[in-house]
């Protein structure tokens, strides 16, 4: 039986982040993302958690990768300016692979922006916001009921794959308030996956010796025995700097390496009408939700339009785009910025079909309305 | 480095030979260099404080000091520039069981991690900071820093340095810190105490260790490093010593030993924890 409770965006993201075993998070105040930190300010102590709230967004990413490596499931969540501050450890904990999560709630930027506003403008900082190639997961949810789903799957994947992910949510989406069905999250239903353990005795264990997913299994600091060095320099399997250009060359392509290889698995779309559809809108978060009202009206109207809805924003679903390109005769990417995502969608199509944008920056959402003329007016187009 | 006497014969000699990964030196540091000092004054006072190689966490941001955990064979972080402290807070937050040392610079606790050192004080929570204040950036080739003394020379002061420095252990009192104490790389035994009454101080401590940048300060202002060694004799006395000198003798003495320890303040980690009994019951 259905337990439907009305539940705000950022509280489900806190609730289903404990659920998903998140027992410490740092977090500075930052709008519109507070409510995270404030719901888990209440809930953390109560499950034997530690919540701290630190001096600022830097502190809170650094103390999130220490707790990772006392073995907490640790999360921050954050806003733009903050997402900008927090690059650099987000960075440090690619290289040294420490698993957690960190919640970017998109409001309008550059800079200070529109804080109160919507804003999908880090769809390319999400993955290269920090120096240095890597590859992270990032997940975009489009509902509250899916913020929890893809929290507590943010958690799993940056325990299964030791690498911070990046949830990303938009101002709507994290001050909306939405039925969940809660009977959906109950402890025998939801799947939680825990990080690897050294299988080998301490005199043979090597914390960055990954195992044949590419994944090394470094223990949790504390555990006896088991002690070792973690650094942002490149290192070998002792965790120690080195500069051998082999061992340097290999380590950087196996960290892109084990995200990329679990992509068929990380990889998560909705389609919508999309089997017979001449017109696809490749559409995410909020901008998502008018996308798929586009497409009814537009079906209304006798234009076959559907829509993919891409969850997995990074590593991107290329085959999935690039057969949907082979498929329809247009794709339109609406998006909350002057054009991120589209690059993307561009490269995958390899030009199997044309890609038309619809961009915005200036806070306001993009309405169902404003995709429609724009399919009418590919569909005129004759395209 | 290479040598043909069994381990288990050092360390019957030298205890504190336990806390180095052996294998990883030589070390980076220049000859003369004082942070080899502070490592060994360091690993003795773990020594004779009975703490286990498994009991401890050695965090760190970036510079020479900051290369000390790779030394040390127990569990540690080699992190980013100025922020050892907020990862060590994490760290200790989840882990308080841990021992958590954290080795810092001048520039990288008082420039880029400034923000981080006082808000680690003011929590006054259980970590030790031992922090090298060798008045220059070494690492990165002898840049002017917080600590670098007024007309002194660096690649970045030419005309020598026009700002004043930075009082470290003032700055970390009034910030919160529970115990502050200064040493030298020259008082070799009398720094492994003061480490060691750090690490067993209950509550932020912070011990200033006056170290020779031998190679880069050094040559920058025509200081052998001899000479480096002896000033630190010369210009700094015990701190009851200093207190009896009058007002206008003290200029151009630098104070040695605790100069603040108060253990009436709550601990932050126990004070978070206790708190967390109530509400669940105690489980992690």
């Amino acid at each position: 039986m259905a337990k439907l409770e009305l539940k705000y965006g950022n509280h489900a993201c806190a609730e289903a982040a404990v659920l998903a075993g998140c027992r410490f998070y740092a977090g500075y105040p930052i709008t519109p993302s507070s409510e995270i930190a404030e719901k888990m300010a209440e809930l953390l102590p109560k499950v034997g958690g530690a919540f701290i709230q630190m001096e600022d967004e830097i502190a809170a990413m650094g103390a999130i990768v220490g707790a990772s490596f006392a073995g907490a499931k640790a999360m921050t969540a954050t806003s733009g300016p903050g997402f900008s501050l927090k690059q650099e450890n987000l960075g440090y904990a690619f290289m040294t692979e420490a698993p957690c999560v960190v919640v970017d709630v998109q409001r309008g930027g550059p800079s200070t922006g529109l804080p109160t506003q919507i804003g999908q403008q880090e769809i390319m900082q999400s993955l290269w916001g920090t120096h240095g190639d890597k590859l992270i997961p990032v997940f975009y949810p489009g509902n509250v009921q899916e913020i929890m789903v893809e929290t507590i799957r943010a958690f799993n994947w940056a325990e299964r794959l030791r690498t911070p992910v990046v949830l990303l949510l938009d101002e709507v989406l994290g001050h909306m308030r939405e039925t969940v069905d809660m009977e959906q999250f109950t402890p025998d239903r939801i799947e939680v996956w825990n990080r690897k353990k050294p299988e080998v005795p301490p005199e043979e264990y090597l914390p960055y010796k990954p195992g044949e997913d590419d994944v090394p299994a470094i223990a949790d600091y504390g555990t006896p025995g088991y002690r070792g060095h973690a650094t942002g320099l490149h290192h070998d399997y002792t965790g120690f700097p080195t500069t051998d250009p082999e061992m340097c060359q290999e380590l950087i392509e196996r960290l892109i390496r084990k995200v990329k290889r679990a992509q068929p698995e990380l990889e998560k779309n909705e389609e919508y009408m999309l089997d017979d559809a001449e017109v696809a809108i490749v559409a995410f978060g909020t901008t998502a939700r008018a996308a798929r009202t586009a497409v009814q009206l537009a079906r209304e109207k006798g234009i076959k339009a559907g829509l993919l809805r891409v969850v997995t924003i990074w590593p991107s679903p290329e085959e999935t785009l690039n057969r949907l390109a082979k498929h329809v005769k247009a794709i339109l990417v609406p998006e909350l910025n002057m054009g991120q995502y589209v690059l993307e969608v561009e490269r995958c199509a390899k030009g199997e079909a044309p890609v038309y944008r619809l961009n915005r920056a200036n806070g306001k959402i993009i309405y169902p309305g404003e995709i429609l003329e724009k399919v009418e007016e590919i569909v005129k187009g004759g395209k | 480095m290479s040598t043909n006497i069994p381990m288990e014969k050092i360390i019957e000699k030298k205890p504190y030979f336990k806390y180095l990964r052996l294998d990883k030196f030589p070390t980076i540091w220049c000859p003369g260099c004082g942070i080899g000092q502070a490592f060994r004054a360091t690993c003795m006072a773990l020594d004779e404080l009975g703490i286990s190689n498994d009991q401890v966490a050695m965090v760190s941001g970036i510079g020479c000091s900051s290369r000390t955990p790779g030394y040390f064979d127990g569990f540690t972080l080699h992190t980013t520039h100025g922020r050892a402290l907020t990862f060590a807070t994490g760290l200790k937050l989840y882990k308080p069981e841990l021992t958590t040392i954290v080795f810092t610079g001048d520039g990288d606790a008082l420039a880029i991690g400034g923000n981080h050192f006082i808000h680690a004080a003011r929590r006054n929570i259980d970590v030790t900071v031992v922090l090298i204040n060798n008045w220059i950036y070494g690492m990165t080739g002898g840049q002017v820093s917080p600590t670098t003394p007024e007309g002194a020379y660096a690649t970045t002061t030419p005309y020598g340095n026009y700002e004043p420095q930075f009082d470290i252990a003032k700055m970390a009192i009034a910030a919160g810190a529970t115990y502050v104490a200064r040493g030298t790389a020259y008082h070799a035994m009398e720094l492994k105490k003061l480490i060691m009454d750090g690490i067993k101080h209950k509550g932020f401590s912070l011990i200033e260790v006056l170290s020779p940048c031998t190679i880069i300060y050094g040559r920058k202002n025509r200081m052998s490093f001899e000479e480096m060694y002896f000033w630190f004799k010369e210009n700094t006395l015990p701190v009851k010593a200093w207190e009896k000198l009058p007002e206008e003798k003290r200029a151009g003495k630098i104070p040695r030993g605790v100069l603040y320890h108060d253990d009436s303040r709550p601990e932050y980690t126990e004070v978070y924890w206790s708190k967390v009994k109530q509400l669940s019951g105690g489980e992690k």
